[in-house]
């Protein structure tokens, strides 16, 4: 089934995935130059989705140029020579801002890249812009950046506005975060592949509810180096593209030891392209208890017995297993994340780099300003509990406890993955997207509590895991479930993940029509004036 | 399965609650959480009632010992000390967002050389910490101790943090064996010993610069990242001349080992004194942490003043606080510091950035996958360590027969050991009079004018050869010392070149002597007739005479058969 649409024109190239347009731009169907200016002129077309803060069109142009030179001389550097790409605005760029959705990094512009980027470039791959985040990455609604919140593109696609009646300037919904304007580019078909940051959950949630399939390495996999930190023992570069397979590629060229991030671990020898036919009649698929939380949706249970149910009838193992930490898991994950957010942050104090108060009556004064002036509330009050966990008199109780029921949580999965069980099959959120003005009514931690439950176990325990786009749900917004595999057995994951996709046939959001077209530019200058605010 | 969100928010929510309880203000101005509202002004009071009067001092040191590698603990940054402001800085050192530390090895040798010479335990894993300040900066307040533009240490390279090592440092338990000269001539050696609780790998601080005069701040980042070790010793020591020889002892293993350059006024080696009264027997008396003492002189003086202030403080009733002191070479006084006022919290987190930090026993214990190129080894280190400075004066006093203070004296001077061995290989004069030489002629040459023995203008085998010379009898030991004179002035020349050009060498001219004497004779008859009558020691005194008229070169053998035949 063709569900790319190719007879509509305008997005059939967008809609590809990096597989398919790599062939193109190889077979000479279209040139990298003209595939560029098509998504810059698409991220032009939704500036109404917030899902950029810079767009690097100059130099996404000469890159575009560079790459059209080696295609047609025959010598692409490898498959994403020539694809364009976007980049969560935590991940540092060479003379491109780097914000962090931040007040305090708002004119930052860092003098190196992060590895990961670099390995992209370096590829011949294309940079379209930084994406829009919550500030510091801390959130799971991309509602707390500097910048305004992202929209879901999907609130604007046919499904949504048809099942609901929504107004899609009033009842928009939220794409998930913090990588919520990577996921947005993806699913906006602005970018073939974006990077995010996967902290708590902040790639996979955005994935799941943009209907991309976002990819969260095993720990040290991917090179942190120039990835502006939120939680050093847990952070990891995401991997967010359309497809599975996609997500392999990338993570084949990203993956690997890096010299300047001792934290990484040697890439495994297996090559990462995955097998076109994958049996999962000798899989075992586990299932947690512990996920069927409350709050979760009846829909997106639904779709997790499905699919269950899916395995089963391939011949796979299925199997309810148990793991009993984690219920204790966020609460533990908040202490840690919090006491490494108040460590990570002290370095922003206005001298070297970053906003700088106005006030100068005294060097504490000049810090305390800067600091005051450049944090939302949510980055301050994280600093200000953390620095809490930390004081000598706490530290034992909070910190010390957490950091021995993150090791139980590791045990949790360690003794079910040893008991034979594959890979975990969850789901990654409770619900499909919500709408901004509801997800506002409850303020970020609170949030941030509910929308990480399913995912930030995973990080606590440094495991790889995936969200792939299983439905979309009545409301015609996606729904995604949570593979999560054994460390550094990241290609096995894909491999199942894979096989769920071409059972699922999850509808590519260019199906429903150029969902921009419907839309007047009044809508986006509206937009530009808020976020001028 | 109760909604783990819940838990959370109720634990976030009482915290929070907790917050506002110990610092109300801190909310709305949450900027200042680092800065301000960790110092505790809780200070500690000791009140001793009678004031006896065999208070003794007890003192424990805090060292810092920059590693002497070619580039900083966790960057590639290069470390030289006289570089431009600002030339030697990385992302990292710069704190940029998003870099990462990286261990050198170098320095992780360095520090397990080190503790192996101060016979500590390698722990065969150890950890990094995150240490949390900033330095409470206040520009507005000039320091008496210092001038308008004064250096003080900063926060490190600007991240609020220093990455030390706190839970489990690289090595512990050692013990450091010094030796102190005492008796009437302080010629008694006697050997002490301290424990070294800890040495602990850490970054050094950035500088910064106050001018007070325009009350800006300026800042320098080329010392910051720069590896320290950080070497505790327990307070063993009760007075500053045993910091001082301790430090000393110290100062000289570092050096012979190469892993620090030990220049104290450099700030290569950095000293802090933790000192207290009590008498004997009772438990130590509040302390106080002395800083600022950049000379080994200034160690003991600084000790023994903060020594006597604080039994002077208590014999006039007062109490004695819980502060950091500098000490100011100038008065020779400490004085209460500004920074550091109370009690720091410095909310210590694991560096989460730095794998645990293991060293292997030996090549053997390496696991599989592991490059012995990359790995630190302690059994290799442990087979490069030199000779030790205690190894090295006993092995001199053994071999040589000199005597133990003169083996300090050569230990003490930097390359002054090998010039003296390499003397002592070129020349057939005895060890006993070769230590005189060098002890008194060339050190004292030397420092006079603050030279360095390997700038000495005269070699080891141009001393033998001027020993040997007068050894042989060709000159006196006075003529000896103006050829060594000479010789410093022009070094092209050799000694015998300047015993011919100035007719130094001996006068062994019987006839020549003869005269001369007869002359000396003739003109002494009181003298004469004394020691006719008996009193044979007048007889030198002829013999000074005669030398007088031969600027010291007769050869006394001779002079005095002579003068003997005349006046029997």
């Amino acid at each position: 089934v063709d569900l790319k649409g190719s007879h509509r024109q305008p997005l059939s190239m967008l809609g590809l995935t990096i597989r398919e347009v790599s062939v193109a731009l190889r077979e000479g169907r279209i040139s990298p130059t003209e595939l560029c200016r098509r998504c810059l002129n698409r991220v032009k077309k939704t500036r109404h989705l917030n899902a950029y803060i810079t767009v690097t069109e100059e130099l996404a142009l000469k890159q575009a140029q560079e790459a059209e030179t080696r295609l047609l001389q025959g010598t692409p550097k490898g498959p994403l020579d020539g694809i364009p790409f976007a980049v969560k605005d935590n991940f540092c760029t060479e003379n491109i801002k780097t914000t962090c959705a931040s007040r305090m990094l708002r004119d930052y512009i860092p003098p190196y890249s992060a590895t990961v980027v670099q390995k992209l470039m370096d590829q011949g791959a294309i940079l379209i812009g930084k994406t829009n985040m919550d500030e510091f990455a801390m959130g799971a609604g991309s509602t707390d950046g500097a910048f305004g919140p992202v929209r879901n593109p999907w609130s604007h696609a046919a499904p949504y506005r048809e099942q609901t009646g929504a107004e899609p300037d009033s009842d928009w919904v939220i794409t998930g975060g913090s990588s919520g304007g990577s996921a947005a580019a993806v699913a906006s078909l602005t970018s073939y592949l974006a990077l995010g940051s996967d902290t708590g959950g902040s790639t996979r949630n955005p994935g799941a509810l943009c209907g991309v399939v976002a990819l969260k390495p095993t720990y040290g996999l991917l090179s942190r180096h120039g990835l502006i930190p939120l939680v050093n023992s847990m952070d990891v570069p995401g991997i967010m593209t359309r497809s599975v397979g996609d997500a392999a590629i990338v993570l084949g060229i990203l993956q690997g030891r890096d010299t300047k991030d001792s934290t990484t671990i040697p890439a495994p020898s297996s090559p990462t392209e995955l097998p076109e036919v994958f049996d999962v009649k000798n899989i075992c698929i586990g299932i947690p208890k512990e996920y069927h939380a409350p709050g979760l949706s009846e829909e997106t249970l639904a779709e997790w017995r499905r699919v269950a149910d899916m395995f089963e009838r391939a011949g796979a193992r299925v199997e309810q297993v148990s793991l009993p930490h984690t219920q204790y898991s966020i609460v533990c994950y908040h202490v840690l994340c919090h006491a490494e957010v108040a460590s990570n942050m002290a370095r922003f104090d206005g001298l070297e780099y970053g906003h700088r108060s106005e006030v100068n009556s005294s060097t504490e004064a000049m810090y305390a300003s800067t600091r005051h002036e450049g944090f939302n509330d949510v980055v301050r009050g994280r600093i200000l509990s953390g620095n809490y966990f930390l004081l000598k008199q706490n530290y034992q109780h909070y910190f010390v406890k957490a950091q021995k029921v993150r090791r139980l949580i590791a045990d949790d999965f360690r003794r079910v993955f040893s008991s034979g069980v594959d890979v975990l099959l969850t789901p990654t959120t409770l619900t499909d997207a919500a709408c901004y003005s509801d997800f506002k009514q409850e303020d970020n931690r609170t949030r941030s509590a509910q929308e990480d439950v399913f995912t930030q176990p995973v990080n606590m325990a440094g495991l790889p895991a995936v969200s792939v786009p299983i439905a979309l749900s009545r409301r015609g917004l996606p729904i995604g479930l949570q593979l999560i595999g054994c460390t550094a057995e990241d290609r096995k994951l894909l491999s199942v993940a894979q096989w769920i996709e071409q059972c699922v046939e999850f509808p590519a959001i260019s199906n429903y029509g150029d969902f921009t077209e419907s839309r007047d530019d009044a809508v986006t200058m509206e937009w530009e004036q808020t976020s001028a605010v | 399965m109760a909604p783990p969100f819940n838990v959370a928010s109720e634990l976030l929510h009482n915290m929070n609650k907790q917050i506002s309880v110990l610092c109300p203000k801190a909310l709305c101005v949450i900027g200042r959480i680092c800065t301000t509202s960790s110092r505790w002004h809780s200070q500690q009071h000791s009140r001793l009632k009678s004031a006896p009067q065999q208070l003794v001092g007890v003192v424990g040191l805090e060292i810092h010992a920059q590693i002497n590698s070619n580039t900083k603990l966790f960057s590639g940054s290069p470390v030289n000390f006289s570089a431009p402001p600002n030339s030697l800085v990385s992302f990292f050192d710069g704190s940029l967002p998003g870099t990462l530390p990286v261990l050198n090895r170098r320095c992780v040798e360095a520090a397990v050389m080190t503790g192996l010479a101060l016979n500590c335990t390698i722990n065969r894993k150890s950890f990094f910490d995150r240490k949390h300040y900033f330095y409470a900066d206040l520009p507005k307040i000039a320091s008496p101790l210092l001038d308008s533009f004064s250096t003080v240490d900063t926060h490190s390279g600007t991240a609020g943090y220093q990455i030390t090592q706190h839970r489990q440092p690289i090595a512990v338990e050692g013990i450091l064996t010094y030796s102190l000269l005492g008796g009437k001539k302080m010629s008694q050696v006697i050997r002490k010993s301290v424990h070294i609780k800890q040495i602990q790998l850490e970054q050094d601080s950035g500088k910064s610069l106050h001018d007070d005069t325009h009350s800006q701040t300026l800042i320098d980042l080329n010392r910051a990242g720069v590896g320290l070790m950080e070497l505790v010793m327990e307070p063993d020591m009760s007075c500053g001349e045993e910091a001082a020889a301790a430090v000393r002892e110290l100062q000289l293993i570092l050096q012979a080992l190469g892993t620090c350059q030990g220049n104290m006024s450099e700030g290569q080696l950095r000293v802090d004194a933790n000192v207290s009264v009590h008498r004997p027997g009772e438990p130590f008396g509040v302390r106080t942490e002395v800083k600022n003492i950049n000379s080994i002189r200034y160690v003991a003086r600084a000790i023994d003043y903060e020594i006597q202030r604080q039994i002077s403080v208590l014999q006039r009733g007062g109490m004695v606080q819980n502060e950091t002191r500098a000490y100011d070479s100038k008065s020779g006084e400490t004085m209460p510091m500004r920074d550091k006022e109370g009690l720091q919290d410095y909310r210590f987190m694991p560096e989460p950035n730095l794998p645990p930090l293991i060293v292997y026993e030996d090549d053997a214990s390496l696991p599989t996958g592991i490059d012995a190129c990359q790995a630190v080894v302690v059994q290799k280190i442990r087979e490069e360590l030199p000779e030790l400075p205690s190894v090295k004066r006993d092995r001199l006093v053994q071999t040589y027969g000199i005597l133990p203070e003169h083996s300090f004296t050569l230990v003490n001077e930097e390359g002054l050991v090998e010039y003296f061995e390499a003397v002592m290989k070129a020349t057939k004069k005895e060890p006993r009079k070769v230590i005189g030489w060098v002890t008194n002629e060339l050190l004292g040459q030397l420092k006079q004018q603050d030279m360095s023995v390997s700038q000495s203008p005269i070699s080891p085998p141009a001393l033998a050869e001027l020993l040997d010379l007068q050894e042989a009898g060709h000159i006196s030991s006075s003529a000896a010392k103006q050829v060594f004179q000479e010789m410093w002035r022009s070094s092209s020349k050799t000694a015998l070149q300047i015993i011919q050009e100035q007719d130094l060498g001996l006068v062994s001219d019987t006839a020549q002597l003869h005269s001369i004497c007869q002359k000396v004779v003739d003109s002494h008859p009181d003298e004469v007739q004394a020691i006719k009558n008996g009193n044979k020691k007048v007889l030198n005194k002829l013999m000074g005479m005669v030398q007088k008229e031969t600027k010291g070169r007769a050869d006394p053998v001779l002079v005095r058969t002579i003068l003997q035949e005349k006046t029997s």
